[in-house]
Formats: C-alpha cells, structure tokens, sequence
C-alpha cells in the first residue's frame, strides 16, 4: 500500500512539475503576477510528493518488502539497518530517485528563500528547474520504476559487498547534491537569456547556489576517493577512471564558475562567458549522469545495463544542453559588455584561472570520452589510463597554482605585479625552504617531485602571507591585529582556506605519488616483513563472523624501533548474499603517511600467505585539503554579504536612510 | 592600452594555452593509449612483443597455477586460442576460472603475457564488456549469466 502511494506521488510530482514549467514562465513572459505566483507553491508540492516517494521507497527496504523488484534485488533481510536505508540509493531506479529529490529540493530552496529575486526572474528560474525535473521524472517513471512489483519472493539477492560501507550512506547524496546543485546555475544563466539581461545582482544571487553545489561536490569526490582508497585495496586513491572523471570535470567547471561569477558580479565584466560557463558545469553534471547510469562505462557504478536507459538520458541531455547552448547563441550577443580592465589585475589573474581550469577540463573530457568515440566509430578498443592524464592536466595545473597567491593578491582593474612580488617575499622564502629540504632529505623519486611540493607550500604560504598581510600581523599591535582579524570580511578567511586546502591537497599527490613504498611478500605465521621503518609480525589467520559475512582475518602486529604501534587485522570476507569474496584492507592512519596491510590468498602446500603493503607519505593531506576547501567554502557562503537574504535587507536599509 | 592592445593580449593568452593543451593532448594520446586485444587478435595481428596491450578473454578452465612464490600461471582464452599470462602479487577477488578478465602488460618474444594489472568485474553479474563483445565475436557468448527477475505484474 505505501508502495504504491509512493508510486501515486511521483507521477503526481510529474504532473505538478508539468504545471511548474509552463505556467510561471508563461506569465513571466505575459507579465501576469497570478501566473508567476503558481511557481513557488508547485516547487514547494514537488518537493513533498516526491519526497514521499522517496520515503516510500525508504520503507520498502526497511521492512525487506521482497514484491518490490529493486528491493529484491538489491537488497536482503540479513543486510544491517544502515545499507538497508542507505540501499536506497545504492542502485539505479534508487539512485535516481535521489538524484530528482535533491533536483526538487533546491528548486524549492529558491521557491522559499529567493523573495528577494526579481519576480519575472524567479518564475524563470522554477520554469527551467521545473523542465529538469519533467525529463528525469519522465525517465524514472517510464524506464527505470523503482516501484514495479513481482511475486512475493522469500529473500533478496541482496547488495554488492563492495557498496556495504558506511561511505555509502554519505558518497552518493553529497555528489548528488554537488552535480544536481549545478542545475540551479544552469536554471539562473537560462532564465537570464530568456530576460536578455544579467547584472552584478544576477552574478551575487548565483555565486552562494554554485557555492553550496561546489561545497557538496568537493566534499563528495574526496568522500568516494577515500573509499576507494580503502576499500579497493589497491592503495590508490584516484584512478582517472570515466566514472572518476565524470564528477571531476563537473567541479573543475564550478570551481572556474565560481571565480568567473566573482569577476561579474565586483566589476560587471565575463557576462557572456559566465552564462556559458554555468550552462557548461551543469551539462558536465549531466553528461556525467548519463556516462554513469547508462551503462556504457564499466565499473561498480554501473549497476544495470539496459539500452533504453542510455538513450533516455542522452535525448534528455540533448534536448536540455541543446536547447540552453541555443538560447545562449540567439541571445547572448545582446548582453551587453561591462568593466575594463587591464591584463595584470585581478580581472586579468581570474581570466588566467578560467582559461586554465577549462583547457584542462578539455583534457580530462578527451581523454574520458575519446575510447567511447574511438569505439562508436572504429569498433577499435582502447584504454587511456593515468599516464595520459598526467602528462596533460598535469602541466596545465602548474601554471594555475603558480598563479594563485600572486592573482588573489593583485588589485581589481589594473594590478602592480612588481609590488605583489615584494609582498610574496617571504612566501617565496619559505617556498624555496621546503624545495631545500625536500632535495636534502630525497632519496629516491624523480626530480620533479619537490618542485610539485614547493608548489604546494608556495600555494599554502601565500594564503597565510595575504592573510597575515590584510590583518597586518606582526606589524601592527596585537590588539589592532585582532581587531582587523575580527573585521576581515568571512569571506576572506573563505577564500584563504580555499587555496590553503588545495595547496595541502596538492603536497599531498605529489608525496604519495612519488615516494610511496610498495612491496608484495608471502608471509607464514611467525615470520616478518619491513617497511618504510615499520616491521610487521604476521601472527597467523583467524576466522570471525559478521552479520551477514565470514571472515578470515590476518593477525599483525607492527612495531617501529622495537615500539608496538599497533595490531592490524586485514581480511577475506565471504558474504552469505550476494555471494561474493571481498578484500578488506587494514590501514594505520598517520598524518605523516598511512601503513595499508592487504591480506592475499594463500599459497598452496603451506607457503603461507600473499600479503601486499603499502606505505603511502602524506597521503591524509589530500582529503584534510578537500576538506579544508569545503569549509572555506561554507565560510564564504556565510559571509553576510553573500547570504541569500542580504540584497533585500540593503534595499531595506537604504529606505530606512531615505526617510 | 588601447581596448583593441587588451583584446589581443586575452586573445594571443588563449590561444597559448589551448595550443600547449593541444600539443600536450596529441602526445599523451600517441604514448599512453593502450589498445584491447583478444587472444585471436594476438595470434593474427602480430602483436610485437614489449608493446603494452590490454588482453582479454575468460580465464581457462583448470589453467591456474599458483607457485610456492608470489607469481600467478594461468592462461586467458577465447575459447579457441589462449595465451599463457604470469603476474605476480595479489589477485582480485572474483578472478577464479571460467570467468572474465582483462590483463595489462606486455607480450614477451616466447609468447607469454606479463602483467601487471589484473582487472576482473566489481560485482557477480557483470562481465566485463570488451570481453563480452570479443566472445560475442567467437560465437560463445552464453548470453547474460544475471539471473533473470521473476515475471514483472504489469
């Protein structure tokens, strides 16, 4: 009964969408407030029915309800609490149904916290978000129904091993959130050629929502990074694979997005190429849905291969880039140009950053698509790897890190390089410090390898040095020093852990990549292996049981200098449902590097066990990076004259002085 | 500077950097492509040795041979032709015999593969999909393995 009611309220969501999309553009164009005013309480409807739906679907996997298909398929009564909720999401028709839930939950954001937004412009907005939620509704209600239901079975062929991770329950709705977020953008840069007119206000409403999708997506790539890190056992932690590259290049565009909407809205200039850019982040989103969910790609993403699926996506795909690429080239040409500004200043060091972060987009996208192409085309099977991307988004971000202390330090409108390199002294000191040290204390790796380091030190110092600068640390007194801390606006402190996050992350890559210590042995019980100064004592195997798996876990202890450390417990695990042997690797976390112990299969006659480890330098500085950007993320979303609400509180404060 | 002198500094900026990414795409996309053979492309192509290839098939039955050591015998098949791969270190853990598996590395001058990479599905049901195509292509393909779902209600 609760199913079916969910399955009632998304085609009824369907249909309050339909109504969403026409009307409030219909009297956006008529200028009929009546009509314009449907659109905020249908965004509102949308959201509850579907998330009714969703809710629905949440309690068929609650209560193991095995007449449902996708509950049955994917699910299994044995299966703990957590990855029966977050089951939910943990297939295709679920996935989706996430996927328009959170579509429908920031069209309603706009619906309920956007009363300061130009009326036309608002009804515009929910028009557009409105026509996304119909072509996703549309497919989910027509080829990939998470409510259909079969015979009553007696028990699910459950989830795959590999999704049953806590990582589960956060990965997928914060990519979501990140990629669906990006369709607000896209809805705006529409809704702004349909007006044929953007300004500052337009660039200061759109900047938080890209924000807020760009928080979400750093937070959710790192978060599948991780899990991929300890859960694959390879001990990488990014592997350029299509499904990687489909939410990287999403946040490669709204990371260019979020700097060129900055230039717009502070100096009225990048109008055009900012609407191209917001369109372009969110046709990335897309197209990184469709490479994901339509089975073309081969990985655990994939979960179902149906060709109708495919070609859904991509009509839909095409019909919405198409379309906004259309609008675009009818009417951008009548936006009209803003602000000079000269080639070193900020405009100039923004421009550089945006040039950059897209050429190398370019790259990641030819080298994500060109086996598909090749493949479509020639029938000819071919694989691009990692060597491939980094020998060309490699060299293409060394220029962009090199700029990034010294643009965010130059002035708007005409920079005085000179003067910015004086300031950048003691960042450049420090920089060639590290690049010292590194060389002194290298042993191995390729020569490279600390000039990447002190790119990132260099990006790091210059965030601490234009903040040290601003507040003016050590000279001025304290107290003075505090104050200015205190005034700086939030957004300030934002964007200086922003870049200090990245330059973390990116010491991080390049410590890891290069000084990472591998080694593959086969151990009997009671013998040792070293590595990177820690010996590990192989004790033996032990079985144990979890809730719907056996294992076998591997006995270490690790000791450095003759110090225990730590035990370890690697494992083979054997699960009841879907039957299926996974590899759980066991990991040391250390700030300085981790220790990653995975247990092998044994080797016949007594010879022990095949155990793989590995020793990866700084490896925790890549997410403590990503983190760190996504909460300066949130600072900068917090600063009072970003917040949703703060146009209309100045117009109010403005009529408060005119009285 | 005039508005044209600044115009032309963006535009020449541009073109720099997209011909860089351009010049830095042919090369990588020359060197580091791998190609995907099957064991009968190995045979009729001539495959020279040293090159890096993706080689895929189904893992012959009864053809795995674990040493006393760490390194791996078996041989990948189309179920007409099979080569014999060596790889030392950990195996994935749904690679066993008679199911799919792509291997990268190279050919030596006797004819045996040496990997470095064993890649096999993430999950029960899911054969990897050069693979299927190349067993479509002998005539072998069994069709899906994926148990079929009981009879939907309409």
């Amino acid at each position: 009964m609760i199913t079916e009611l969910g399955h009632f309220a998304l085609v009824l969501a369907l249909v309050v969408a339909l109504v969403q999309t026409l009307l409030p553009a219909l009297g956006a164009h008529y200028k009929d407030a009546r009509l314009m005013a449907v659109g905020e309480p249908a965004a509102v409807a949308q959201l509850i029915l579907i998330g009714l739906s969703f809710f629905a679907l949440m309690h068929a996997y609650v209560v193991s309800d095995f007449s449902v298909e996708t509950v049955w398929a994917n699910s299994h009564s044995l299966k703990p609490m957590l990855y029966k909720v977050s089951g939910v999401w943990g297939n295709h028709e679920g996935s989706m149904l996430l996927w328009v839930l959170i579509l429908a939950a920031f069209g309603a954001a706009v619906a309920l916290f956007g009363d300061n937004l130009p009326r036309g412009l608002r009804a515009n907005v929910l028009s557009v978000q409105a026509l996304i939620a119909v072509a996703f509704l549309l497919f989910i209600i027509a080829a990939s129904n998470p409510f259909i239901r079969i015979p009553v079975q007696s028990e699910g062929r459950g989830l795959n091993p590999i999704l049953q991770d806590p990582a589960l329950a956060f990965h997928p709705p914060f990519l979501y959130a990140g990629y669906v977020g990006l369709s607000i953008a896209f809805s705006f840069a529409v809704a702004a050629l349909i007006e044929g007119r953007t300004d500052a206000a337009w660039a200061r409403w759109v900047r938080p929502w890209t924000l807020a999708a760009w928080v979400c997506l750093t937070l959710g790539i790192a978060m599948g990074s991780w899990w991929a890190y300890y859960e694959l056992g390879w001990g990488g932690w990014w592997f350029w694979d299509p499904v990687e590259n489909a939410s990287f290049m999403p946040w490669l565009a709204a990371t260019a997005l979020l700097h060129s909407a900055l230039v717009m809205e502070k100096r009225e200039a990048l109008k055009v190429w900012t609407i191209l850019l917001a369109i372009l982040a969110f046709s990335l989103s897309l197209m990184g849905t469709f490479l994901v969910r339509s089975g073309v790609l081969t990985s655990v993403h994939a979960f179902a291969v149906d060709p109708r699926r495919g070609v859904f996506i991509l009509s839909i795909m095409m019909l919405l880039i198409g379309g906004a690429l259309a609008l675009f080239a009818w009417r951008a040409p009548s936006l009209k140009q803003g602000g000079l500004f000269s080639p070193i200043s900020r405009e100039g060091a923004l421009v550089l950053n945006n040039v950059l972060l897209t050429v190398s987009c370019g790259t990641v996208f030819i080298g994500t698509l060109y086996p598909l192409a090749l493949d479509a085309l020639v029938g000819a099977k071919i694989s691009v790897g990692p060597p491939y991307f980094n020998a060309t988004f490699g060299p293409l971000m060394v220029p962009l890190l090199f700029a990034v202390p010294i643009g965010s330090m130059l002035s708007w409108k005409r920079g005085d390089l000179r003067g910015v390199m004086e300031r950048l002294m003691l960042t450049g000191l420090v920089t060639a410090f590290a690049l010292a040290v590194t060389f002194a204390f290298m042993h191995r790796g390729p020569w490279l390898a600390p000039f990447g380091l002190a790119l990132g030190v260099w990006v790091c110092a210059g965030a601490v040095s234009e903040w040290g600068q601003r507040v003016k640390a050590f000279a001025a007194p304290w107290d003075e020093v505090w104050r200015r801390a205190r005034g700086l606006p939030r957004a300030a402190y934002g964007t200086a852990l922003a870049h200090f996050g990245i330059g973390m992350a990116m010491i991080g890559i390049v410590a890891t990549t290069a000084w990472q210590s591998e080694s593959v042995v086969a151990l009997k019980p009671g013998e040792q292996t070293t590595i990177a100064g820690y010996t590990l004592d192989f004790k033996g195997v032990a079985p144990s049981q979890g809730p719907n798996y056996n294992e076998l876990l591997g006995l270490f202890s690790v000791s450095r200098n003759g110090r225990p450390v730590v035990d370890l417990t690697p494992s083979k695990r054997a699960y009841v449902m879907p039957p299926q042997p996974t590899t759980e690797a066991a990991i040391h976390v250390a700030l300085l590097g981790d220790l990653y112990v995975v247990l092998g299969d044994e080797i016949k006659d007594g010879g022990g066990y095949i155990v793989r480890l590995y020793f990866n330098p700084l490896v925790r500085f890549i997410w403590i990076g990503a983190l760190v950007m996504a909460i300066g993320g949130v600072f900068s979303l917090s600063d009072r004259r970003l917040r949703v609400g703060a146009p209309r509180r100045a117009a109010r404060a403005s009529l408060a002085a005119a009285e | 500077m005039t508005r044209k002198q600044r115009r032309s500094v963006f535009i020449f900026g541009g073109v720099a950097v997209l011909s860089l990414a351009v010049f830095l795409v042919m090369f990588a996309l020359k060197d580091t492509i791998v190609f995907f053979h099957t064991p009968r492309d190995v045979a009729e192509k001539h495959i020279a040795p040293g090159k890096r290839i993706r080689l895929g098939g189904l893992v012959e039955q009864g053809s795995v041979k674990r040493g006393s050591g760490l390194t791996v015998e078996f041989a990948i098949t189309d179920t007409t032709r099979a080569i014999p791969v060596r790889y030392t270190g950990v195996l994935p853990d749904l690679f066993r015999e008679g199911q799919g598996v792509v291997a990268e590395g190279r050919l030596d001058t006797a004819g045996v593969f040496t990997a470095d990479t064993i890649l096999a599905k993430h999950d029960e049901n899911y054969m990897p999909p050069e693979v299927a195509a190349a067993l479509k292509k002998e005539g072998v393909w069994q069709g899906d393995s994926k148990a079929k779902s009981p009879a939907a209600k309409k």
